[in-house]
């Protein structure tokens, strides 16, 4: 950009930053509709050093390119802001306002000085297109937060979801919540034949209560389970079959005779105590 | 009033999607829980065969009101190979992926109606209704 060299804005910046910051402050005050999500010190402080960041980055004269290795202070300086901003809740666009705040108090600084309308308009033009970016900017860092906690959430709900839990000595339970697609049914399935070898259980009770769909494919992989149970020594119960379920698997036609399948997880229990030889009678 | 939604599948994230928006039709028609879990389970067969076998497509649900009786229609659309022999597809056990190829017999077996059609080279589409 040619015009990027006469720019006044560097200039602007440098011996006005006070009176800047004083307005923006203000403007960022007046529009600070989440008072209690940060504080009046705090939004001052981030002010002050993303002003003076800013500043700095702009004595290089490059206005148009905020990828570029002058504005890396900058940009890290957006990114966090949008990090914590989302983390305390703001919605986006009370996240953008903290760039696109600044907008009023700068082009006000440019009227007063820049004399000559065509040079105005250019000015303005070029501050508009910087601090656009630097909003997109601070959107797309919000945006990714955003993401990077779904991404753990959902490794969080894989890990918790399939826990297998010790009944009894030799007796596995493991309570399946949820839909069993693939990635799931693999970590089920690896935790399931770990802790067989870990305790060296002989009963393992799959317990299918909280999955709402058995189709064929949940099907095929629960039998895909017992048959690595049983090639590691451990018998498998599926209990939990709701009527509904019970129904649904005769129409399609699965064929779940050569696994034991029990309603609740109590007969089950029962029936693994039994096959290990114990019973319990009431005192 | 007819309600219609129409729902694209191109991942397995939009099959428990397809599934979840079947339950609440059903739901809304009046179903009880074993027609819900039977119209839910067809849904659920049908849309991964339409992503694993078609390539991903569309399904189209709708609510249906005839005379006295309601009912769900739902219909898969791919624009994928197609299906060559359509008798063998329906075979019990039958399979050309890695599945225990019971799905799409046991997707006819769970509706009330049931059509296929489909152009090698262009597509498939089925049609299920459960009736109330």
């Amino acid at each position: 950009m040619e015009m990027t060299h006469s720019s006044k804005i560097p200039e602007i910046l440098k011996t006005h930053e006070t009176e800047l910051l004083s307005e923006w402050n203000q403007e960022l005050l007046a529009t600070n509709t989440r008072k209690g999500l940060i504080k009046e010190a705090e939004l001052r402080e981030e002010c002050r050093e993303f002003l003076k960041l800013l500043r700095s980055a702009a004595q290089s004269g490059n206005l148009s390119n905020v990828q570029a290795t002058e504005w890396r202070e900058v940009r890290e300086m957006l990114t966090s802001i949008s990090r914590s901003r989302s983390q305390k809740g703001f919605t986006p666009t009370e996240t953008a306002t903290f760039v696109f705040s600044f907008k009023r108090p700068l082009f006000d600084r440019l009227r007063q000085q820049l004399l000559d309308p065509a040079e105005l308009g250019e000015e303005v033009w070029q501050a508009t297109d910087l601090l656009d970016h630097l909003g997109l900017l601070v959107m797309e860092a919000y945006q990714k937060s955003r993401e990077e906690v779904i991404l753990r959430q959902q490794e969080e709900l894989m890990e918790l979801s399939t826990p297998v839990v010790k009944l009894w000595d030799g007796i596995l339970a493991l309570p399946i919540i949820g839909t069993l697609d693939s990635a799931r049914t693999q970590v089920v399935m690896e935790s399931l034949l770990q802790k067989i070898v870990e305790t060296g259980s002989e009963v393992a009770i799959i317990d299918i209560t909280g999955v709402p769909t058995v189709d064929t494919l949940t099907a095929q992989h629960l039998l895909k389970t017992v048959t690595a149970a049983r090639l590691m020594g451990a018998d498998c119960i599926i209990s939990g079959i709701r009527p509904q379920i019970a129904q649904t698997i005769v129409y399609l036609g699965i064929d779940l005779t050569d696994v034991i399948t029990k309603a609740t997880l109590a007969d089950a229990f029962l029936m693994a105590l039994k096959r290990m030889g114990t019973t319990i009678a009431r005192k | 009033m007819q309600k219609i939604e129409e729902m694209d599948i191109q991942s397995s994230a939009d099959v428990v999607l397809v599934r979840q928006a079947v339950r609440q039709f059903a739901i809304e028609v009046g179903f009880g829980l074993v027609d819900q879990t039977k119209i839910v389970t067809a849904a659920s067969e049908l849309a991964r065969n339409t992503l694993d076998y078609g390539g991903g497509g569309t399904v189209k649900l709708e609510t249906l009101q005839e005379g006295g009786r309601r009912g769900l229609r739902l219909t898969f659309e791919d624009q994928g190979p197609g299906i060559a022999d359509i008798e063998m597809a329906l075979k019990d056990g039958f399979t050309t992926g890695g599945g225990l190829g019971m799905g799409l017999g046991g997707a006819k077996r769970l509706a009330n109606e049931f059509e296929i059609e489909s152009v090698v080279g262009e597509g498939t589409r089925v049609i299920v209704v459960r009736w109330r």
